[in-house]
């Protein structure tokens, strides 16, 4: 491994508190009627990636938007059930932007980087007021006023929720507001279209080629400068509550070209979620984690027991939460109520046919709130519950079990949100930055609108400040090979007429990573599946059966070339996974424990971000080490108990 | 389960198409439709054939993708449940079952399962939107919402925009999919500004992309997954008539 000097975050100097506000100032503005003339690509069109095309689009910047569903109002952020944080202190219970910045640096476990973290609790406040402006219908009290609740073990109510559709809502009022831009010409937006290239002008993002995916024409599109909001590589466990075209493409496309990859190895295990049932299983389904403020999990005590949950009398039951962590109880922190559930279940306590599972208990609840409340505040819950699993979790608890749910990991980004290639921004959940080794419930949505909303468009304007507009071309060089190397890679894979189906292939590889890079990791496991991901890559290359041509809508192929590339990213996942010898928020080393078995940080050794340039030719990749200073905060063990 | 599925194959849009029969077995009731079509596909490309084209993405209910026509009845016609929700539990051993793409004017079939909604897009683009740039918004409980109407609005946008109410109206027609959009902005304090131009912006969209008319027969009600309901459909006609009325 070889290992470079530190990285840097240009972060903006000054107290922790004003660096956004001075660093704002400081930015060189675009004349407005100069932005036309800027062209910018927007890949994604998330909370992240359709927050900023709408912004920069209102801001009167000329935009070219991507998505591969059929509509950007199906990206995957419209599955997030539970809410959104922000610090408004509406309840007065002591809330404010520290102590969310607080939370969230502790919540990630000391490692992200601070400014972002503090910017991040600044502007949450904004998002919430600009939701409401435009008309998302977030739930509300009596007397007309946001409601709140408590989410995710957070110790004051700062979640705003719609139903339990919060996603649904931000996101329909993000393509709202990216059809308002479409309408108003400066947006235009390309559905089913995925990019499958990245072209650099010298050393410069200046574009990307993409694949439409009804016609399968490979086509080129240039602009003074790319963002990419992709989302999480979740599904390179295949199984996951991501949706089924979430994808890493985007990004180790980026990798490959130069840009660094950091901690590729932070991913969220979600502790609620209905247990694999069959081999057939092509996703997972996750029951928000509101259900844990009223629902109880336990296992029996004893071994295999056969009994039936009503059976099983109350001194025979372990509510293994509330017994270890009895100040959070049922709301302790996502990795670690994985993690006592994976022990549970290891320990042979699990339940459900695979004994894969833990039981979430609302009978209590039921007694103490009534039958009608539970039904108000969970009811649309219970009914997911009962179409997946056909039982009624009013009369059975439900049965749940960890699943893969989000990535911490993604492309480096310094302050501005941009890469180390000039010109590429990364926003959302696609790239590394607010959320540590662990995040926080409800923070994803956050982040996801607090870059495409408030931090983007400030700092994508200060690059194209300094850029001539339309210092780019199509029809260079650059672009006919990128366009060339696409169509060889999908001649290649079409070509193999091998006996696998691309499935069975992901499945594997999902396997590979669940079993020795998912809930706990040791050195010898992630050895282990440092040998076998490279075989399975080389097997995929030479017996992968790719029905169909090229030019067509060809669902096999898309998902041939998305695996292909998880092929190549889970590699490097394992790797960073393997180096980062200490146990930190979701990353958990079976070495690096404390007696009680909860994670132990070596903040000596790994206070950094750990940022992988691809390797040259050949060989492993190359580390470049962020070094993490934490001015506001002391480093402080994260104890739940 | 036994199955035989009838499935509508068509090359793209261009191409006729045809109900295909394929015989499938091995199928366990706990797997969803689209996992038995998924398990159909890997055997369809294990004997060389070309598998069946079918849109998803989130599969569980909520981003709208997933879109059949099942045994005549859009997302097989159980009651606030999408294709991807739906299981094979629902079915018996032996059952024929038939799987269509839907069907609507303005929802051109692209292959087999697949069909073009951006119709739909360009409805909410006419304007299904509240005018609020980034920036320099209002506190969030400045204005406070009746709880009532906040629920009423947070009802009408529940709406996934999945097409099944198009799909299965006799006539085409949209109306229950503009209506969600018309009336959860028009429940806001927010959507009030522009309320007449947008309810008359989106119908004419609705009526261009070569929509039907609404002749009260309600299946789009009973077939969308949201339950949203046709009482919508009374809010945005009072909205149109308002708007009109007012020469706006
Ligand atoms: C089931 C579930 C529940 C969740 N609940 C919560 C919650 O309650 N609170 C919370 O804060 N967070 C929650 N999260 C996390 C949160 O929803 C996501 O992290 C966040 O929405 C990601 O937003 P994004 O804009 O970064 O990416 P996404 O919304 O995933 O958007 C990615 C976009 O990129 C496009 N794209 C991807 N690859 C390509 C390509 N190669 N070419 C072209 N386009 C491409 C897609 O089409 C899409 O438009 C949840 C996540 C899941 C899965
Ligand atoms: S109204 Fe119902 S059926 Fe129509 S698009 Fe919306 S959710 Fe689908
Ligand atoms: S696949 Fe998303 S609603 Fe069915």
């Amino acid at each position: 491994m070889d290992t470079n000097g530190s990285l840097n975050g240009n972060v903006p100097a000054g107290p922790l508190a004003e660096k956004w506000d001075n660093h704002r100032f400081n930015m060189k503005l675009v004349n407005p009627a100069n932005r036309r003339r800027y062209k910018i690509i927007v890949v994604g069109s998330g909370l992240a990636g359709g927050g900023a095309a709408a912004t920069l689009g209102e801001l009167g910047y000329n935009v070219d938007c991507f998505c591969y569903q059929d509509s950007p109002r199906r990206a995957h952020s419209i599955a997030a059930q539970g809410g959104i944080n922000a610090a408004k202190n509406y309840q007065n219970d002591g809330d404010s932007t520290y102590r969310l910045f607080y939370d969230t640096i502790k919540g990630g476990d000391f490692r992200s980087r601070e400014s972002n973290v503090y910017r991040l609790a600044q502007v949450s406040a904004n998002i919430i007021d600009q939701c409401v402006a435009m008309g998302v219908p977030f739930a509300r009290e009596y007397g007309g006023q946001l409601a709140n609740r408590s989410f995710g073990g957070a110790q004051v109510s700062r979640t705003f929720y719609a139903r339990g559709q919060t996603g649904q809502q931000l996101l329909l009022g993000v393509y709202a507001a990216l059809s308002r831009q479409v309408a108003a010409g400066t947006v235009k937006m390309h559905s089913r279209t995925e990019m499958l290239e990245i072209v650099l002008v010298d050393g410069q993002a200046k574009g990307v080629i993409t694949r439409n995916l009804v016609t399968g024409e490979i086509e080129k599109h240039a602009a003074d400068v790319v963002i990419m909001a992709t989302g999480g590589y979740g599904p390179v466990f295949y199984l996951s509550t991501n949706a089924m075209g979430n994808n890493v493409t985007a990004s180790i496309r980026a990798y490959m070209k130069g840009a660094y990859f950091a901690n590729p190895c932070y991913t969220q295990i979600h502790p609620t979620c209905i247990p694999v049932s069959g081999d057939h299983q092509s996703k997972l389904t996750l029951m928000s984690e509101s259900l844990r403020n009223d629902g109880r999990i336990w296992v029996p005590t004893k071994e295999g027991d056969p009994r039936g949950p009503a059976e099983i009398p109350e001194d025979e039951r372990d509510y293994y939460l509330e017994r270890m962590y009895p100040s959070f109880g049922n709301l302790a922190p996502r990795d670690i109520a994985s993690r006592a559930a994976k022990r549970a279940c290891d320990e042979g306590r699990g339940v459900g046919d695979t004994g894969l599972g833990v039981y979430l208990d609302f009978t209590d609840a039921i007694k103490r709130l009534s039958l009608p409340v539970v039904q108000q505040r969970y009811g649309n819950l219970f009914d997911m519950y009962e179409k997946i699993t056909g039982e009624n979790a009013y009369e059975v608890p439900m049965r749940i079990y960890p699943a893969i749910h989000y990535t911490m990991g993604g492309l480096w980004v310094d302050y501005n949100l941009m890469s180390n290639i000039p010109g590429l921004f990364v926003l959302g959940e696609s790239n590394f930055s607010d959320h540590g080794a662990n995040r926080l419930g409800a923070s994803a949505l956050m982040q996801g609108l607090a870059d495409g909303y408030f931090v983007a468009p400030y700092t994508v304007g200060n690059y194209l400040a300094s850029q001539t507009p339309g210092d780019y071309s199509a029809d260079s060089s650059e672009f006919t090979q990128a366009a060339d190397d696409v169509k060889d890679r999908i001649k290649r894979v079409l070509s193999i007429d091998g006996k696998r189906t691309v499935t069975s292939f992901h499945r594997e590889l999902g396997l590979i990573c669940w079993d020795y890079c998912g809930m706990a990791r040791t050195d010898q496991s992630l050895t282990k599946a440092l040998d076998l991901i490279p075989a399975l890559k080389e097997e995929f290359w030479e017996n992968v059966s790719v029905p169909g041509g090229g030019d067509e809508l060809n669902p096999e192929l898309e998902k041939a070339l998305r695996v292909a590339d998880f092929l190549e990213f889970a590699e490097l996942m394992c790797y960073d996974a393997l180096v980062r010898k200490e146990s930190c928020g979701g990353h958990f080393r079976e070495e690096y424990q404390t007696q009680e078995g909860e994670a132990l940080r070596d903040d000596e050794h790994f206070s950094h971000v750990s940022a992988w340039e691809a390797p040259r030719n050949g060989g492993r990749p190359v580390l470049h080490k962020e070094n993490l200073e934490f001015e506001e905060v002391e480093f402080s063990v994260r104890s739940y108990k | 389960m036994d199955l035989t599925l009838r499935v509508w194959r068509q090359k793209d849009g261009q191409s006729t198409g045809t109900l295909e029969t394929y015989q499938i077995s091995g199928i366990i009731p706990d797997m969803s439709f689209l996992e038995m079509l998924d398990v159909t596909n890997e055997r369809l490309i294990e004997e060389g054939k070309d598998p069946i084209a079918f849109d998803h993405d989130c599969r569980e209910g909520i981003c709208g993708a997933c879109s059949l026509v099942i045994n005549g009845r859009a997302h097989g016609g159980f009651s606030g449940t999408t294709t991807c929700q739906l299981h094979m539990r629902k079915f018996n051993d032996g059952d024929t079952i038939t799987v269509e793409p839907w069907r609507a004017t303005a929802f051109p079939v692209l292959k087999d399962l697949v069909v073009d909604r951006t119709s739909f897009d360009r409805i909410i683009q006419a304007g299904g939107f509240i005018s609020a740039n980034t920036g320099g918004a209002p506190d969030g409980n400045a204005v406070p919402i009746p709880k009532p109407d906040a629920d009423a609005a947070m009802d009408a946008a529940a709406c996934i925009g999945c097409g099944a109410c198009a799909a299965s109206c006799p006539n085409g027609s949209a109306m229950l999919f503009v209506a969600a959009k018309v009336s959860h902005l028009a429940h806001l304090p927010q959507g009030m500004p522009e309320r007449g131009q947008r309810v008359l912006s989106m119908v004419a969209k609705m009526d261009e992309e070569g929509f039907g008319n609404c002749t009260n027969h309600a299946e789009c009600e009973a077939m969308c997954p949201k339950d949203i309901s046709i009482s919508h459909i009374a809010k945005m006609n009072r909205e149109f008539i308002r708007a009109t009325v007012r020469g706006e």
